[in-house]
């Protein structure tokens, strides 16, 4: 099967009102979704729920595959170092990728495994969230923000982790607002417009 | 006929048919709540005779006694709505049950008052360790914690859905709480004293409980639907609709 | 599965190791309140072996409460509580392990150091193994109907008066049956029916509290 998530006119209400106008969401093997919209348009939200963090208020979800969400928050404990973070998602997410030497050397932060995760700067905070990602083998990778805090260099390891995941057969959704992940295929590109509000 | 309850149901569930449906049923609940307190009243402090041990001071039954049950019905009434809200997630269902729980807190605590003023004459002391009070003062904490988590929340839906889970969960603890405040003072019975029964009640002395413990179920519906549309009002001030109905009233 | 379940344990573990001082509070706390009684009521043998079980066991409640702040709020906060709805296990059972770690925490050396608490306010010799079984039921149902009430408020600012407000009607019973079953031993009377009860609590909330606790999680994850 070459889909590995599909969800129906998924929508999410806050406080009683939709977040967004319900959209249709296709991830399949090798294909990566950039989620657009402006701020505040529930871009977050949406990955939110593709992820099962959020309960749909409307719609179908069907998922096929296994899972890796990166948040805004890198999802780091800062009082333990970065090989013990990296040591516990391999064990946590069940199937091993990436020996977490190797993921750290990926990401550029070769040599700091024995640093407490609170000692690194925001940025080197999101490169510890993408080694996670190469830790654990995981299809769907549900990326909020992947370019946060991240310099060009860094916009452009995001780009190759993106295609070599897409290569392996994975998918990928993410959202952003700056940079355009600049891929080998054009990505595919959902728009997403926040709901009409007020009113009956 | 399903079909006719589940449309029904969904119509109350819309915010603006709801508050009509208060608006409509209030008056006749209040009216119907003094009525049956006049009736209650004149019954509990002019028919009934004075009892030859305890004279005058056991009419004040006539308040303790219905305020008990409906402490404990209100409960109940808020539980039923608890499920309703968390599983169909109705939000008028909601902003019931957390209309709910200030009034069952004022029923607790007029029961509990009403019972240490009863007891100073009885028992020479103004509390007792008695199961029933101390289960009563229990769900008096309930009721108050349900009403602090919901007020500690900014999003009221979420605090509403998790005050409704908080519910459920005393719900269970509840009767487990009585049984077990039950079997603690019956073990040490020998350094606490003991309730008087009300088995020995006389005949004459039953009207007017009835009359009472009507009047509270009136008071308790008329209070709810009267919170519920505050909450309401409150709730969606900004909303076309609640412009609409109050510049209509006013 | 089981793997998740053990990484979970091994990680909270190691960050309680690593807190060192913060995680021995609760049994600091234990002694700061059992010394303080003696100091309150008197040093009298008679008064003190009578209230014995309940001051261990009032003590035990309050460690326990101590210890819930940070039950699930810093994994709120670092986003490592958003990760668990993506993780290969059920969430259900995620929580039933991190309330497990927090009563490995609170709860085992609060059961460890009873004999010690025991000697101090004069318990009869013979009632010490009825203490012991009682907070070995007991303990573990402090640390679930703590993650509830923790969860409940997690999505409130400043949780923990409100935290011990919903928590003390429902560690009620708990308390009533577990003291009085060691009241019983100590007037030579049979603790069975107590200890029966308070089993039953136990699986009434193994089964109860994860759920209503993952459902709390949930809203306020949201």
């Amino acid at each position: 099967m070459s889909e590995l998530l599909l969800a129906e006119a998924v929508g999410f209400t806050r406080s009683g009102d939709l977040v967004f106008d319900p959209v249709d969401v296709r991830l399949e093997r090798g294909k990566a979704l950039v989620i657009a919209g402006p701020n505040g348009s529930g871009k977050t939200t949406l990955l939110r729920l593709l992820a099962g963090i959020l309960t749909p208020a409307c719609g179908k979800l069907e998922r096929h595959g296994s899972l890796a969400f990166l948040g805004h928050l890198a999802a780091v404990k800062g009082d333990l170092t970065v090989r013990e973070n990296l040591e516990f998602t391999v064990r946590f997410c069940a199937h091993p990728g990436m020996p977490v030497n190797q993921a750290l050397a990926r990401v550029g932060l070769a040599g700091l495994g024995l640093r407490p995760a609170r000692a690194l700067s925001a940025g080197q905070k999101r490169r510890v969230g993408l080694a996670c990602l190469l830790v654990a083998r995981r299809e769907i990778w549900l990326l909020d923000e992947p370019y946060a805090s991240l310099d060009d260099v860094g916009g452009e390891l995001v780009d190759s982790l993106l295609e070599q995941h897409l290569a392996g057969g994975g998918a990928v959704a993410l959202s952003t607002h700056q940079r355009q992940p600049r891929l080998n295929t054009d990505p595919g590109r959902l728009l997403i417009r926040p709901a009409a509000r007020g009113g009956e | 006929m399903w079909q006719t309850i589940k449309v029904g149901f969904h119509k109350l569930g819309s915010p603006p048919i709801f508050y009509r449906v208060c608006q409509v049923l209030s008056p006749w609940l209040w009216a119907g709540f003094a009525v049956s307190l006049v009736i209650g009243l004149y019954y509990a402090l002019y028919v009934v005779p004075p009892d030859y041990q305890q004279s005058d001071s056991f009419r004040i039954l006539y308040i303790h006694v219905p305020s008990a049950w409906q402490a404990m019905a209100g409960y109940l009434v808020m539980s039923i709505l608890a499920v309703i809200a968390l599983v169909w997630r109705i939000r008028t269902t909601e902003i019931m049950a957390m209309s709910a729980a200030p009034i069952g807190a004022a029923f607790t605590l007029i029961c509990l008052a009403t019972g240490s003023i009863w007891g100073r004459p009885m028992w020479g002391t103004f509390w007792a360790w008695d199961a029933r009070l101390t289960s009563m003062l229990i769900l008096l904490f309930i009721y108050l914690g349900i009403m602090g988590l919901y007020a500690a929340f900014e999003d009221k839906r979420k605090g509403a859905r998790v005050a409704c889970i908080l519910i459920l969960v005393g719900l269970v603890n509840i009767p487990i709480i009585h049984f077990s405040v039950e079997w603690w003072t019956t073990l040490h019975q020998g350094r606490g004293i003991s309730f008087v029964g009300e088995s020995t009640m006389d005949a004459s002395m039953k009207p007017p409980l009835i009359w009472m413990i009507v009047a509270t179920k009136l008071l308790f519906t008329a209070a709810l639907l009267d919170r519920s549309r505050n909450e309401l009002i409150e709730q969606d001030r900004r909303k076309g609709w609640i412009r609409q109905k109050l510049g209509a009233s006013v | 599965m089981f793997k998740s379940l053990l990484a979970l344990l091994r990680r909270d573990l190691r960050l309680a190791i690593r807190h060192g001082g913060e995680s021995l509070m609760p049994l600091l706390f234990l002694f700061a309140v059992l010394i303080l009684v003696p100091l309150g009521v008197g040093p009298g043998p008679n008064l003190l072996s009578a209230i014995a079980p309940g001051m261990v066991w009032v003590a035990a409640l309050l460690a326990s409460l101590l210890a819930l702040e940070g039950l699930f709020r810093p994994d709120l906060e670092d986003g490592t509580l958003e990760q668990w709805w993506t993780a290969p296990a059920p969430v259900g059972l995620l929580v039933t392990t991190r309330l497990f770690s927090h009563w490995l925490i609170t709860g085992l050396p609060v059961i460890l150091f009873a004999p010690l608490a025991a000697q101090m306010l004069y318990l009869p010799d013979h009632a010490l193994p009825v203490l012991m079984l009682t907070l070995v039921i007991g303990t573990p149902i402090l640390s679930l109907i703590g993650g509830l009430a923790s969860a409940l408020t997690l999505g409130t600012k400043r949780g923990s008066v409100l935290l011990s407000i919903l928590i003390f009607p429902l560690v009620v019973p708990v308390l009533i049956f577990a003291t009085g079953a060691v009241s019983a031993v100590a007037d030579g009377l049979s603790p069975q029916a107590h200890l029966g009860l308070l089993t039953s609590l136990l699986i009434l909330a193994v089964v109860l509290a994860p759920l209503a606790t993952t459902a709390a999680l949930k809203l306020n994850v949201e």
